[in-house]
């Protein structure tokens, strides 16, 4: 039999599964199968549901659940946690099971050849009462254990994969791996039943446990390459973090904002624009705090909303910091100028984090956002991680388009450069260093715009004082050298003169 | 003995499904002497009562009747498989008979 000439061209499903359309590049592969492989705890029974649950909720698209391992009643249950009522949409004819889990005390023997024509019917007949477009199947593996002859449950498999793809319903299969980084799934199923192979790991990575989800193949069509992080969230489910996937589509502002103190504002050559990414580094005490706090003000000012995360200090303590500056947390928060969010580092992972995060800004709609401090997120990550962490929510600061500051501690009191500033200095815009300075006897607080992207700025390092009212920014360290490095060193003037006459051009020119 | 009551679920006339049925009355005709009900359900005809009976493989022979119910799956050409499912097999019985 001849294919016809014109095939149709492969077309793409979205899941709902937040992230997950944006690494597959528009979803599943429509009318197809797509096998869903991964370890134990790899959350592949939760992928399988969340696929038929958001087809409900967000596309009006019924869908059948084939269940092998687990019964449909044990299923509504487990979902339940995710904010998922199964029953309910059940009860609404939207979702159908075809309970395949073993009978407790059923003690089958097999006498002879058997096909699973009646697995077959069932599914049929269920898609047709519901007039599903989604299916689901979980999980093959179960299947195998069932049937010591793996011959015919390859072949009977083989046939639901082809009735499911002559329904044209799109459906998703789930497998087990044994290994993380080995053959794509168990019995090597992926080799008959489907083009499309997902992969989900769960991976223990410096004693944190990583959840990764990879697009390994879409026959026929694109989609993104490699793995992206994912996490569980408590009534949503699966949620990708598409990393490298994020487009740098978002627009550049040359507004400027008030850094929330005139002096720096100055130095940055007017203010931080609207929608950069600002990272403020320095020694534990030296004012990053401080800097945070004035930047929330400075947005109270001009009657913006500001949300600070804080990661280190609990709002108690913040809301007093900020009073002995002339800061008002608690007036701020009555107003609706301010959310402040304590959270404990260890509390989550950095996905929940992140994803944590997310919310509050989508909730509270800020005009800026603090964190306070990066550095104490980096505690409970991989190297890989935080970046990837950083990255993500600096994309998500700017496409909304509001300001993002993050304060980052160095390691040593002096000088030196902070761990979390290593890893993630080239993603932020605009880089604010303050320093411990000694000077003869005496420590002093120097801060310098080390970076500032898509402006000019002063290059001094400024001197800086603390009282009731803020930071108060001075004259820049005048015959000091090597403050950065940590190690200032007092140069006489009659040798800063002679190294300024070396540079002196001939001709007269007029002083400052 | 009491009564048996036996389903056999069979997906279409294939010829699975009626080596299935012919291995069954054979068996039933030998073995049970009249006291057993036959009931012969085509799972195409009747989805929902593979549903209701959870079926998956097919041929599968469901013994409700006496308790405890047991599942057979196959098209029942290994007799002595099929009598162990319905419970009747006993050592002395069946030892010496050849294979059918």
């Amino acid at each position: 039999m001849a294919e016809p000439a014109q095939r149709p061209s492969v077309t793409k499903s979205p899941t709902g599964i937040e992230g997950f359309d944006h690494i597959s590049l528009g979803g599943i592969p429509t009318g197809r199968t797509t096998l869903v492989s991964g370890s134990a705890g790899s959350a592949k029974t939760i992928f399988a549901a969340q696929f038929l649950a958001e087809g409900i909720r967000q596309y009006d698209q019924a869908g059948v659940f084939v269940t092998f391992e687990e019964s449909a009643a044990d299923i509504r249950a487990n979902v339940s946690s995710l904010g998922w009522d199964v029953a309910d949409w059940e009860a609404a004819g939207k979702w159908a099971f075809v309970d395949a889990a073993p009978q407790p005390g059923d003690e089958v023997v097999v006498s002879g050849a058997f096909d699973l024509g009646a697995l077959v019917v069932r599914v049929e007949a269920a898609v047709r009462r519901t007039g599903a477009d989604r299916v689901a199947i979980d999980s093959l593996g179960a299947v195998f254990s069932r049937f010591e002859n793996e011959v015919i449950v390859r072949a009977e498999l083989f046939r639901l994969a082809s009735a499911l793809k002559g329904m044209g319903v799109t459906s998703v299969m789930t497998a087990e791996r044994t290994s993380e980084y080995g053959e794509i799934s168990r019995h090597g199923v992926e080799e008959f039943v489907t083009d499309n192979v997902v992969i989900l790991r769960n991976v223990l990575e410096g004693e944190k446990r990583r959840r990764t989800v990879e697009v390994l193949k879409f026959r026929g069509t694109i989609h993104q390459k490699g793995e992206y992080p994912f996490t569980i969230m408590p009534d949503q489910g699966i949620v990708v973090i598409p990393l490298s996937a994020i487009e740098l589509d978002q627009r550049s502002s040359y507004t400027r904002i008030s850094s929330g103190n005139v002096e720096l504002d100055a130095m940055c050559g007017g203010g931080f624009f609207r929608d950069s990414v600002i990272l403020v580094s320095g020694a534990t005490g030296c004012g990053k705090t401080l800097t945070s706090t004035e930047f929330i003000g400075g947005g109270v000012d001009n009657g913006e909303r500001s949300l600070l995360m804080a990661f280190e200090e609990s709002r108690d303590q913040l809301s007093r910091n900020a009073s002995g500056w002339g800061r008002d947390f608690d007036r701020y928060e009555r107003e609706g100028l301010l959310k402040v969010v304590a959270l404990y580092p260890e509390s989550a992972g950095l996905e929940d984090h992140l994803i944590r995060i997310k919310r509050e800004i989508a909730s509270f709609k800020p005009n800026r956002v603090a964190v306070d401090s990066l550095s104490a997120l980096e505690r409970v990550s991989s190297i890989k991680g935080f970046r990837e962490f950083v990255i993500s929510l600096t994309s998500f600061i700017k496409h909304q388009e509001i300001a993002g500051l993050f304060t980052a501690t160095t390691n040593s009191l002096l000088g030196g450069e902070s761990v979390t500033e290593t890893h993630i200095s080239t993603i932020t815009d605009a880089i604010i260093l303050l320093r411990y300075v000694e000077l003869f006897g005496e420590m002093k607080r120097g801060l310098t715009v080390l970076k500032m992207r898509g402006s000019a700025h002063d290059k001094e390092i400024r001197a800086f004082t603390i009282d009731g009212r803020g930071m108060h920014i001075g004259a820049a360290f005048r015959n000091v050298t090597g403050i950065l490095a940590g190690h200032p060193r007092h140069v006489p003037s009659a040798e800063i003169e002679r190294l300024d006459q070396l540079f002196r051009p001939a001709g007269p020119r007029g002083g400052d | 003995m009491g009564k048996y009551l036996l389903r056999l679920y069979i997906t279409g006339r294939t010829p699975q499904g009626n080596r299935a049925i012919a291995n069954l009355q054979r068996i039933c005709q030998a073995e049970l002497d009249g006291k057993y009900e036959m009931e012969v359900i085509d799972v195409i005809e009747d989805p929902q009562a593979a549903e209701d009976a959870r079926i998956i493989a097919t041929p599968t022979l469901i013994k409700a009747l006496p308790p405890p119910l047991r599942r057979i799956i196959g098209d029942l050409s290994n007799k002595e498989k099929v009598l162990i499912g319905l419970d009747l097999s006993s050592p002395e019985d069946e030892e010496g008979h050849g294979h059918g």
